[in-house]
């Protein structure tokens, strides 16, 4: 198959798997998977490169839950230079993160942008970042199928061998036909679906244990089965993970410049540390190893099936 | 040719021309026809000629239905899945209740729209007349237009671009047969995106009474809903409130309450009081609300004895009392 080379192919060149998180509809978490799947790829192995890449244009909420909030990019003759969530770790930052959010003066400011000039900082993503070599790179999409997902696809076209996705949704029935178009959508793209995860399932109570099912439960499976797509594992409300990912800097509204950064990255580097506490992860961390086996399984399905 | 191109170009305010470079600042923008990425680009001189661009020929039309609805409401978030269909619905159907008044709400989130399902109407059609679009009827004074009733199936994914979502947009506003409306409530997708910005442009001349803002107590949200004001402000569009949603969880077993998304930073209080908006109040978060919302039956009316059910008509009455307030003067 001849694959035209295009700046974003020559840039990702080095990134060895592409995972695409999307969900059909909004605050179903794919935000907090995208994280938490990142962190749990980065706690993988000891030398692990993960990237997260949030393209969720006009509502970024990676920075915020990796303890991010306030950084800025830089540039370098290279392009632009991602943030290192593990910058202060003992050896060599390994997990790198980019969103639309590092590049807001303030974070109150909003993006009004309509779809061509999206499209543009879309592709400006895929092909600026020094992202250097990456074992995986997480991309966060926006809710819905439209320009960011569109423009996605066909900046990735030239890389499409290495691209996978994951679905998150939670239990509920609006939920579910949103991620049924979402499913449907990764189809008419021809995007290899590594599996649906079902996310919100359940919440116990911490005064007496009991598990309520907020937002109903079982329809994630129910519907990877009937679709005969992999289910991944439901993930339960963990007010742990809620409050560890939305933790309140301490500083928050308008410290000293510096003294904001130095905070901030003795938080995010406690994000990891303390993400690996909680009982999300040690889920997470299952849902990865079945993804780490598969992915190569599932990517090669896709290169065959389109050859 | 170029010069063929050049008068193929319909200037139509709300779309990129689609010959227009990557990096097209919009023909709208300021910058149009002046930055750097215009030079080369064949619609150049249009866009720097500064000659006021016609308006949209869709925009009479708009305003000539819109003439016969009283107020108009956005409801609005910037995060996703913080329960702006859901409380649109409520609103619905709180208006609903008085029988005098006539209500239609209007869902514009083109990709995922889940009001027909919230409202039980999922398998509905909308039947075409002289006067325009009929809307799906809930009740005799509850009229419901969405895409949702237009796609051949459900499972199917509408991928499209901007363009062409304002243009159905466009056609929703212009084209579907309301009638005399006391309330018509525009549910919106999350973001501050293309369909935003169509609705507030074409509903700019009949005037947008205000939008409400929901969101749930986590920084995550409400990062997105400062994001959200601030666009508000941008566009010049009120804000009526700030609903905060799932804030609290009452346990069905032991009755304590909890929170599941704990309000890190203050939640929406501390945000009303820094923005000097007003919080019209706050939803627990209740599982009955979800299930009704999948079946499609109104919460208020299945559990009026939920502390839900206190809050939203707080928050309605309130919305009415602003919106009320209004008119009178």
């Amino acid at each position: 198959m001849a694959v035209q080379e295009t700046p974003v192919s020559r840039r990702l060149k080095s990134v060895k798997h592409i995972i695409i998180v999307c969900s059909g509809k909004g605050g179903v978490g794919k935000s907090s998977v995208s994280t938490q799947l990142a962190l749990s790829l980065h706690a993988s192995s000891p030398s692990a490169r993960v990237g997260v890449l949030d393209v969720d244009l006009t509502g970024p909420s990676i920075p915020r839950m990796l303890g991010l909030d306030g950084h800025g990019v830089h540039q370098s003759s290279d392009g632009w230079v991602p943030v290192y969530a593990d910058a202060l770790g003992d050896g060599e930052p390994r997990l790198a993160c980019m969103s639309v959010g590092f590049l807001l003066k303030k974070k109150g400011d909003s993006v009004v942008w309509r779809g061509p000039k999206k499209n543009a900082m879309i592709r400006q993503f895929l092909s600026d970042v020094r992202w250097g070599e990456l074992d995986y790179l997480v991309v966060d999409t926006p809710p819905g199928t439209s320009d960011e997902h569109l423009s996605l696809i066909e900046h990735l076209a030239p890389v499409h061998s290495r691209l996978s996705a994951v679905i998150v949704t939670t239990p509920q029935a609006v939920a579910l036909l949103d991620a049924m178009k979402c499913l449907s959508f990764t189809r008419a793209v021809a995007l290899p679906v590594l599996g649906l995860i079902e996310n919100m399932s359940g919440y116990v109570c911490p005064c007496c244990g009991d598990v309520s099912n907020v937002f109903s439960t079982g329809g994630g499976a129910e519907m990877a089965r009937r679709e005969g797509v992999p289910f991944l594992g439901s993930m339960p409300i963990d007010t742990e993970l809620v409050t560890l990912l939305d933790a309140a800097e301490s500083t928050d509204l308008s410290p000293a410049d510096g003294q904001r950064d130095e905070d901030s990255e003795v938080r995010s580097f406690g994000v990891l540390q303390r993400y690996q506490k909680t009982s999300s992860a040690k889920l997470l961390s299952a849902i990865v190893e079945n993804l780490i086996s598969t992915l190569p399984s599932v990517e090669h399905a896709s290169v065959s099936s389109s050859a | 040719m170029l010069a063929v191109q050049r008068s193929a170009v319909v200037p139509d305010p709300v779309s990129v021309p689609s010959n227009a470079p990557e990096h097209c600042p919009g023909t709208e923008s300021e910058l149009a026809g002046k930055a750097d990425a215009c030079n080369g680009c064949a619609n150049q001189e249009i866009c720097a000629s500064n000659t006021p661009k016609g308006p949209d020929p869709a925009l009479p039309f708009i305003r000539d239905r819109m003439s016969t609805v009283k107020h108009k409401i956005l409801v609005l978030s910037g995060k996703g899945g913080v329960g702006k269909s859901t409380f649109t619905a409520q609103l619905g159907w709180a208006f609903a209740a008085d029988e005098q008044l006539q209500t239609g709400v209007m869902d514009v989130d083109i990709c995922g729209p889940s009001i027909p399902t919230i409202f039980g109407v999922a398998s509905e059609q909308v039947h075409s007349s002289s006067s325009g679009w009929s809307p799906v009827y809930v009740q005799d004074n509850l009229g419901i237009m969405s895409v949702g009733f237009m796609l051949p199936s459900s499972r199917e994914a509408v991928m499209w671009r901007g363009p062409k979502k304002n243009g159905l947009i466009a056609q929703f506003l212009k084209d579907v047969d309301w009638g005399d409306l006391d309330y018509l409530v525009i549910d919106t997708p999350p973001g501050t995106s293309d369909e935003h910005l169509s609705v507030v442009q074409y509903l700019k001349e009949s005037g947008i009474d205000g939008a409400v803002l929901v969101t749930t107590p986590q920084e995550v949200s409400l990062q997105d809903v400062r994001r959200e004001i601030d666009f508000c402000r941008k566009v010049g569009i009120r804000v009526l409130g700030l609903v905060e949603n799932m804030s609290g969880f009452v346990c069905p077993g032991c009755k304590t309450e909890s929170q599941i998304f704990r309000p890190t930073t203050g939640g929406a209080e501390r945000l009303a009081k820094e923005t000097g908006i007003q919080l019209l109040g706050k939803v627990p978060l209740d599982p009955r609300i979800g299930k009704s919302a999948d079946y499609g039956v109104s919460f208020l009316d299945e559990y009026p004895d939920s502390p839900a059910s206190d809050a939203y008509l707080n928050i309605i009455d309130k919305i009415k009392k602003i919106l009320g307030g209004d008119s009178a003067m």
